[in-house]
């Protein structure tokens, strides 16, 4: 699992990034469920996706190696599909020598194989462009376009709204661990890491704050920490937005606007970005509209 | 940047069409009744309760503690969340983190969510709750029944979630069963002791500082029937009988994928631009292959620098 702590949303003056996020959401689902029903081998097939995704990432401005680093994380999967190099049924091409034991590789094993990883190449490229050219905001009001339930949507709106905050919050607690367990290979390189790192190398013993079960059980006690603040946060959250009328209903911006909120910040009041002392990250429209604002 | 071997997140690309569509409709289901039930419980309290505390999990995520080496253990909190809120709750939380982080970090693929809901949200769920629930109660009460369950219920969820991904993925022709299946599942059974560690480690937190939460957490887990404790049991159950089964007789699986490998070949028509994907009038089949792959990438470069380049010109004409 990775987590990167910024927004994954890269503002460009582009044409995938002026294209009306539900036209957006709609033909990047529909691209993948293409890429998903694509046969095993149909190499043309794969040709003209990758023509079509290698356009949309140029036309997106994003940048090609950006995308294809991105890409990359979803490598490690590969893993899982690398057997059936050995186990498809199919005429052996190749052996390789892994260990005591040698291994036949098939040719229905590589087109299957490269078959996959195309697949997941091209789908996660695909992905990518959607979240990096859309700002969440505005994937949250094509969702509610398809007609993704409105309370689900809302919640992803508020988690969206606190992620960064409790991401955050996460990053002090793990800070404040670093600075207080004794683990220097977790802090910054200063005298007191160079002096751990001599004495290590002088034939001292490393110290790590105590045994793996310890270790855990300070994991545990963070995690704990975490979600406790999250309970009362949630609770001050929700009367927060009661005291402004919030009734249940979560109201995204009115049907008849158009869904580009950063171009009138005046007409929208996001209530929820407002509460409380945590509104640095940036809610640039969603939210729950008032009625009495309306 | 935190990477763990939790390969748990299926991209798009390794579930066949099918099994994605199915595992969809089966964790739209589990999704809408538990945002019934939670609705019923918590009323407007929802929305801000059910985002915070789905945002608290993701960035829980992150905490970590060194085992071995560069491997360190991490908190997925299934069990958390269900030992904190009750199964319906828990529900809902684990799939807004698990679609935040396909729909955000590309964490996981869209067309795999279902399938990734239904791993992390159905079955952890309700695998940790049937499994908490019995742990609890054939310890009876006693002071370390809490963590004794606590740390059985992150264990089993976390090898159960695993299995059912190395299955989706044997199913859909992507890992050959007897492989995937004992991999995944003796990764993951150290993978969950790191999770129960954790687990036990959180609450042993919460009944020091705030044992109403827990308190609150067993009444909602009380309350939540038996629906999800015989879901729970009957997805463990079936996964203990299946894998195993599955991985001795890869044959059964291989069987289904293909019948699905039909459904493939039916499609297969549509796709013979190049017939048999060799050039034709080439007569040596090899460099016939090479032919078409080279045209084939020369074709996608072409496109690209057609479209960069009619932008390069646009974009001058614009400063001009």
């Amino acid at each position: 699992m990775h987590i990167h702590f910024l927004d994954s949303y890269r503002p460009r003056p582009s044409l995938i990034h002026a294209l009306d996020p539900r036209v957006k959401f709609v033909l990047a689902v529909a691209f993948i469920l293409a890429v998903a029903l694509t046969p095993i081998g149909a190499w043309p097939a794969y040709v003209l996706l990758a023509a079509i995704s290698l356009s949309v990432v140029i036309l997106s401005e994003l940048g090609v190696a950006f995308v294809l680093k991105r890409a990359a994380l979803a490598l490690p999967f590969v893993l899982a599909a690398a057997p059936v190099l050995a186990t498809a049924a199919g005429a052996p091409v190749t052996h390789v020598a892994l260990g005591g034991w040698t291994i036949a590789i098939s040719d229905a094993g590589i087109a299957r194989f490269a078959s996959i990883l195309l697949k997941s190449g091209l789908s996660v490229q695909m992905a990518i462009v959607l979240a990096a050219s859309t700002p969440f905001p505005h994937l949250l009001l094509a969702m509610r376009a398809v007609r993704i339930p409105r309370l689900i949507v809302a919640i992803f709106g508020l988690m969206w709204r606190y992620l960064f905050v409790l991401v955050d919050e996460a990053l002090r607690l793990l800070r404040a661990r670093a600075a207080r367990s004794g683990d220097p290979r977790e802090m910054p390189e200063t005298g007191w890491r160079t002096a751990h790192k001599a004495s290590v190398a002088a034939g001292g013993a490393a110290r790590r704050g105590g045994t793996v079960a310890w270790r855990a059980r300070v994991a545990g006690g963070m995690a704990g920490n975490l979600l406790v603040r999250s309970f009362d946060r949630g609770e001050r959250i929700y009367a927060a937005m009661a005291a402004r009328g919030y009734d249940g209903e979560a109201r995204a911006p009115a049907a008849g606007d158009p869904p580009r909120p950063a171009r009138h910040p005046g007409r929208r009041v996001a209530v929820v970005g407002r509460v409380g002392r945590a509104g640095t990250s940036g809610v640039s429209g969603y939210g729950f509209r008032l009625r009495s604002l309306d | 940047m935190h990477y763990a071997p939790a390969p748990l997140h299926i991209p798009d690309g390794f579930l066949s069409v099918i099994v994605s569509l199915l595992l969809w409709a089966v964790s739209l289901v589990a999704l809408g009744y538990a945002l019934k039930r939670v609705n019923e419980d918590l009323g407007e309290r929802q929305v801000p309760l059910m985002g915070v505390l789905a945002a608290a999990i993701f960035a829980g995520q992150m905490l970590n503690f060194t085992v071995v080496g560069g491997t360190s253990g991490h908190l997925l909190g299934a069990t958390l969340a269900t030992a904190l809120l009750g199964p319906w709750p828990a529900i809902v939380v684990m799939t807004c983190v698990v679609s935040v982080q396909a729909l955000i970090f590309q964490d996981g693929g869209l067309l795999a969510l279902g399938a990734n809901i239904f791993n992390m949200a159905v079955v952890g769920v309700a695998v940790s709750y049937f499994a908490f629930q019995t742990l609890q109660k054939l310890v009876g009460g006693r002071s370390w029944g809490l963590f004794a369950a606590g740390f059985g219920a992150a264990w089993l969820a976390v090898v159960v979630a695993a299995l059912a991904t190395a299955l989706e993925l044997a199913v859909s022709g992507t890992s050959p069963a007897n492989v995937s299946i004992p991999a995944m599942g003796i990764v993951h059974m150290l993978i969950g002791a790191g999770e129960g560690l954790i687990t036990v480690g959180a609450l042993a937190f919460l009944r020091a500082a705030r044992p109403d939460l827990l308190r609150r957490g067993a009444v909602a887990g009380a309350t939540a029937g038996r629906v999800v404790w015989v879901v729970g049991l009957v997805i463990a159950l079936a996964l203990a009988v299946l894998s195993p089964l599955a991985s001795s007789y890869p044959d059964g699986l291989e069987w289904v994928a293909e019948q699905q490998g039909f459904i493939d070949r039916a499609q297969s028509p549509l796709y013979e631009i190049i017939p048999d994907y060799a050039f034709p009038g080439v007569s040596d089949p090899a460099i016939a292959t090479i032919v078409a792959g080279l045209l084939g990438t020369t074709l996608v470069f072409v496109v690209a620098l057609g479209i960069a380049l009619s932008r390069r010109r646009r974009d001058r004409a614009a400063v001009s």
